[in-house]
């Protein structure tokens, strides 16, 4: 856990002040809602389809039990006591007040949450791996250099008002939980081969109306000049990037405009001047951010406890454990991913009372600390294997062991047209709709992995792009029409999904999927392989076929 | 439209030019980019200080050799969510070490004021009244900043290795 000091409270503090005069001009009318507008996106509040909705900020994933507290607490009095958990690290509440938005903020603040620049065109809350300092085999811990490029693109000022919005994410793992392909900046965390830590720096991904998988700028930059080199891409970007069409203001644009050549000559051109600026990291600040992280007293555990042990006896113990529970670089403990997926219920949501279960959850078994993944899911980071029996018990108490974790009905979906202002078709339906479908545990295991991802609008919110399967809503002829695409992947090997046909309309997207997941069984050449690798194998045709033949 | 500088509501002493107004005698002017290189030489002979109003697609390298002598740049935000201007300020004040006055025009609100600042800008062509007359209160709302720039302000960073320091001579 990363630790805020007095410096770090005092900004967030006078953040809130600000916004709370700036809420106040507002609602006397001294600001118009145009100038007022980008104000309250600043500070992730967006006027949405019935309300306001309020976006607040998980820096890289984590948070401490007293913050999912805070979280709650804001839920249960100031709104309709649940959280809708994002692609993006952030929770979202739907029904808020503006008038007590300053009041919500200031709550948070006591916490060390903030909802700075979760919204507007400015850097927003910088993502990474929600395993980070826990996942085996990791380069070193991402958040540190998550938390320095935090600290610098907040409030930033020479990029607070860039041409659109801009995302940075991290990882430091070979497999990449952090969708780095499909951001502004994806940063993988790398060792040089003279020992020294650095960065392969990949630039102009992202989703959206114009998808692509961003282009490697760099091969390495080294640490201690990683945000000069942000800062001369921002600069490049802020410069020449489009203001003319908000569809084409995004940085993927100008680097395809420019080719990924031209662009990075550009921003090795301005890095020059400033790389050995006052810019430049030294190893005593970063040691500085390292040693405000704290780390859990591990016990020394056996790897496999009698608690364990026993508990395999319970089918539906284990059904949970194959499904939930990841290897922890510690020896004797685990990652405990929480479904947020019941069968039926909008991916994502939480309410006040699971929140605070979860903490009080987390401190008795996971050193008080939770993660947020990008799959909205949450994950316990530190639970010691013999406390897992005991843990699976209370959690699914609470309605948070579903044991679908990347099973088919582990969807990510937008909130589309039942919250957004922007949707063009309703999201979370469909995939209520697809989880009854697949309900069936054993089927869904024998699926095997498989993401499907759902937006309701062009602007991808819900990563259609990159699911396994991609379902998209749009509005045609005043009927929501749905596209789907497969092939689509955000990891590693991110890859934009294909179209299969035509697009079909909302009564028929279950049984459309289902038809594609009974091809796919049909196909595959072995029970190992999994849906992502059959399409990659044969291509969409013979999905294409199956499901288009008898409509 | 009120001016701000040196932090208090002050007046203008620049008259500003269109393109094709005649030049006056004597007195401060403020002339767009496009007049200024195009007559750069017989503004910088008269009596009175120039100043330049250069667009924010403008790179602003041309301007560069001039620098020296003039009184004033006047960057534009068109729209206050347009932020070009930040940059060309930064690399006015930090790259071409220019000390004369950096002005903001256009779309100027109290809100955008500690970025300005921080980016370079002494002096402020603001839209409200109220605002303007706001800024020495708005100026000084945030104590901690996270970034280094030409401002000099002591970064976040930077604070706790002093504190840091001053701890370890105690001790």
């Amino acid at each position: 856990m990363y630790a805020y000091d007095e410096i770090d409270r005092t900004l967030v503090n006078e953040r809130v002040s600000e916004f709370r005069d700036q809420v106040k001009r507002r609602l006397s009318g001294e600001l118009t809602e145009d100038e007022f507008k980008i104000l309250r996106l600043q500070n992730g509040v967006y006027l949405q389809l019935h309300a306001y909705m309020f976006r607040v900020a998980i820096p890289y994933g984590t948070l401490a039990t007293n913050q999912l507290r805070a979280l709650a607490h804001v839920a249960r009095k100031y709104d309709r006591s649940y959280g809708h958990f994002t692609t993006r690290q952030n929770i979202q509440f739907n029904w808020i007040k503006l008038a007590e938005l300053p009041d919500a903020l200031e709550d948070l603040a006591r916490v060390g949450i903030h909802a700075m620049q979760t919204s507007g065109n400015n850097m927003r809350n910088v993502t990474s791996d929600q395993w980070a300092g826990v996942a085996p085999g990791e380069i070193e811990d991402p958040r540190i250099w998550s938390e320095l490029i935090r600290q610098h693109t907040t409030l930033h000022p020479e990029f607070s008002f860039l041409p659109r919005k801009f995302k940075i994410a991290i990882t430091a793992s070979d497999h990449d939980r952090a969708a780095i392909k499909i951001h502004d900046i994806g940063l993988k965390l790398i060792k040089n081969e003279k020992g020294e830590t650095g960065f392969e720096v990949l630039v102009g991904g992202g989703l959206g109306r114009t998808p692509f998988i961003g282009k490697t700028i760099k091969h390495f930059v080294h640490g201690r000049d990683i945000l000069s080199y942000i800062e001369a891409i921002l600069r490049v970007y802020n410069q020449y990037g489009r203001r003319d069409n908000i569809y084409k203001a995004r940085i993927k644009i100008l680097v395809h405009e420019l080719g990924i050549e031209k662009f990075s000559r550009e921003v090795e051109e301005e890095w020059q001047h400033i790389r050995n600026s006052s810019l430049q990291i030294d190893d005593e600040v970063i040691e500085d951010i390292r040693s405000r992280f704290t780390y859990p007293a591990y016990e020394k555990l056996p790897h496999m406890p009698d608690e364990l042990r026993q508990a395999a006896a319970d089918a539906d113990f284990e059904v949970w454990r194959k499904n939930s529970v990841a290897p922890h670089k510690v020896q004797g403990y685990s990652i405990v991913t929480i479904s947020l997926k019941p069968i039926g219920a909008p991916p994502g949501d939480a309410t006040a009372d699971q929140m605070d279960a979860l903490a009080d959850l987390a401190d008795k078994y996971s050193f008080g600390e939770i993660r947020v993944g990008h799959e909205q899911n949450l994950a316990l980071p530190h639970v010691a294997k013999r406390d897992l029996p005991a843990l699976w018990k209370a959690l699914d108490k609470l309605g948070l062991a579903t044991p679908n974790v990347n099973l088919i009905t582990d969807i990510i979906a937008c909130p589309g047209l039942d919250y957004c202002s922007l949707a063009n078709a309703r999201s979370i339906p469909i995939a209520q709709e697809l989880t009854r479908r697949f309900a069936n545990h054993e089927l869904a295991n024998l699926i095997g992995r498989l993401h499907i991802n759902i937006s309701g609008c062009i602007n991808a919110c819900g990563h259609h792009h990159v699911g396994h399967i991609g379902i998209l809503g749009v509005e045609k002829n005043g009927e929501e029409v749905y596209q789907i695409t497969i092939g689509g992947r955000a990891d590693e090997g991110a890859a934009l999904g294909n179209l299969i046909g035509p697009g079909v309309k909302f009564d028929e997207v279950a049984d459309v999927i289902e038809d594609v997941v009974e091809a796919y069984l049909a196909l595959r050449e072995r029970p190992e392989e999994l849906f992502i690798d059959t399409v990659k194998r044969l291509g969409v045709e013979p999905f294409k076929e199956r499901v288009y033949a008898t409509r | 439209m009120p001016l701000v500088n040196g932090g208090k509501i002050a007046d203008d002493s620049f008259v500003k030019l269109a393109v094709d107004t005649p030049l006056p005698e004597s007195g401060d002017v403020l002339v767009p980019a496009e007049r200024f290189i195009a007559e750069a030489d017989a503004l910088l002979k008269r009596t009175g200080k120039v100043g330049v109003i250069w667009p924010n697609n403008r790179d602003i390298d041309e301007l560069v050799p001039y620098l020296g002598r003039i009184a004033a740049v006047a960057l534009v935000f068109p729209t206050f969510r347009d932020g070009r201007a930040y940059s060309q300020a930064r690399l006015l004040r930090e790259r071409y070490n220019y000390r004369g006055e950096l002005r903001a025009t256009g779309q100027i609100l109290r809100d955008q004021f500690v970025f300005m600042l921080r980016a370079g800008f002494d002096s402020f062509e603001v839209k409200k009244q109220a605002d303007a007359e706001a800024f020495m209160q708005t100026a000084k709302r945030y104590s901690v900043f996270y970034q280094p720039t030409g401002d000099g302000r002591i970064t976040a960073l930077h604070r706790r290795m002093q504190l840091r320091h001053s701890e370890g001579v105690g001790t």
